[in-house]
């Protein structure tokens, strides 16, 4: 019997050095769902800061915190979800790096990048702890994704 | 080593060659330590080569810019020379395409601080 969705999950420490081995499984699964190198290197960088945004500020580089990841490959599009165990934050209260008073900012990018990269990007609290942000990119045929990047690089 | 910096003088211009990453942690920290061994020297006309650079993330690009204001802050320039698309992208992406002086071969860049 054919499964509608795949699911793949990984829990790291709370670790820098932890980040590539999510990407490498990023890299396999995207590629493995057909999505182009394009797509995959944005989608790569996506989860790489949504891992590292829940090492450095979610918990805060406690070594007693995980990082919780899964995809799911669904039929229209591939999910990832990135839970941490920390305080948590109001998404809508972050500074907006495109403001002019904060372009010259050292930080604040990384969500604008997923937000630009993936067509949908979601932050919820966890009911019991943490952030829980949700990614989805949509699977679609190879030239019209390039083409979606294309644009999306130009309308930013 | 995430990231490989060779650093060539050309007249009083600092050029250091990159190549690997600039990401969160390593990566960026080797260059913002070695543009701080260049100021901290007195050595403040710096162009960054980043034609060997395969990957940056938004903490990489946070370091350019640190980078770039310090270095301004401090009297000096620094430029940017040959920047991979990708690179290109994230900070267009950003509004940080029009910050730096950014060249397509070395020579302009040398020229441009004369």
């Amino acid at each position: 019997m054919m499964l509608a969705e795949n699911v793949v999950e990984l829990t790291i420490a709370s670790q820098l050095e932890f980040i590539d081995l999510v990407t490498a499984l990023t890299d396999n699964i995207t590629h493995m769902v057909g999505f182009d190198d394009e797509a995959s290197y944005w989608i790569n960088m996506a989860v790489r800061e949504s891992v590292a945004n829940a090492i450095e500020h979610g918990n805060k580089y406690d070594p007693q915190k995980s990082v919780d990841i899964r995809f799911t490959v669904g039929v229209d599009a591939l999910r990832v979800t990135v839970r941490d165990y920390g305080e948590g934050f109001d998404p809508h209260s972050l500074p907006d790096p495109l403001d002019p008073n904060n372009l010259l900012n050292p930080a604040g990018r990384g969500i604008l990048y997923m937000r630009t990269f993936m067509d949908s990007v979601d932050y919820t609290r966890h009911a019991e702890s943490g952030m829980v942000v949700t990614m989805t990119k949509r699977r679609m045929p190879k030239q019209t994704d390039e083409g979606d990047q294309r644009q999306d690089a130009v309308r930013n | 080593m995430q990231l490989e910096i060779k650093e060539r003088t050309v007249g009083d211009v600092v050029v250091l060659e990159l190549h690997g990453r600039i990401t969160i942690g390593e990566g960026s920290v080797q260059l913002r330590d070695a543009v701080s061994n260049l100021l901290n020297s007195s050595r403040q006309r710096i162009v960054l080569n980043l034609e060997g650079v395969s990957y940056v993330d938004s903490s990489g690009i946070g370091e350019l810019v640190s980078r770039y204001t310090t270095t301004k802050n401090q009297g000096g320039q620094l430029k940017l020379l040959k920047l991979p698309k990708k690179i290109k992208d994230l900070l267009m992406i950003t509004k940080l395409l029009t910050v730096f002086e950014i060249y397509e071969d070395e020579e302009s860049a040398m020229q441009s601080f004369k």
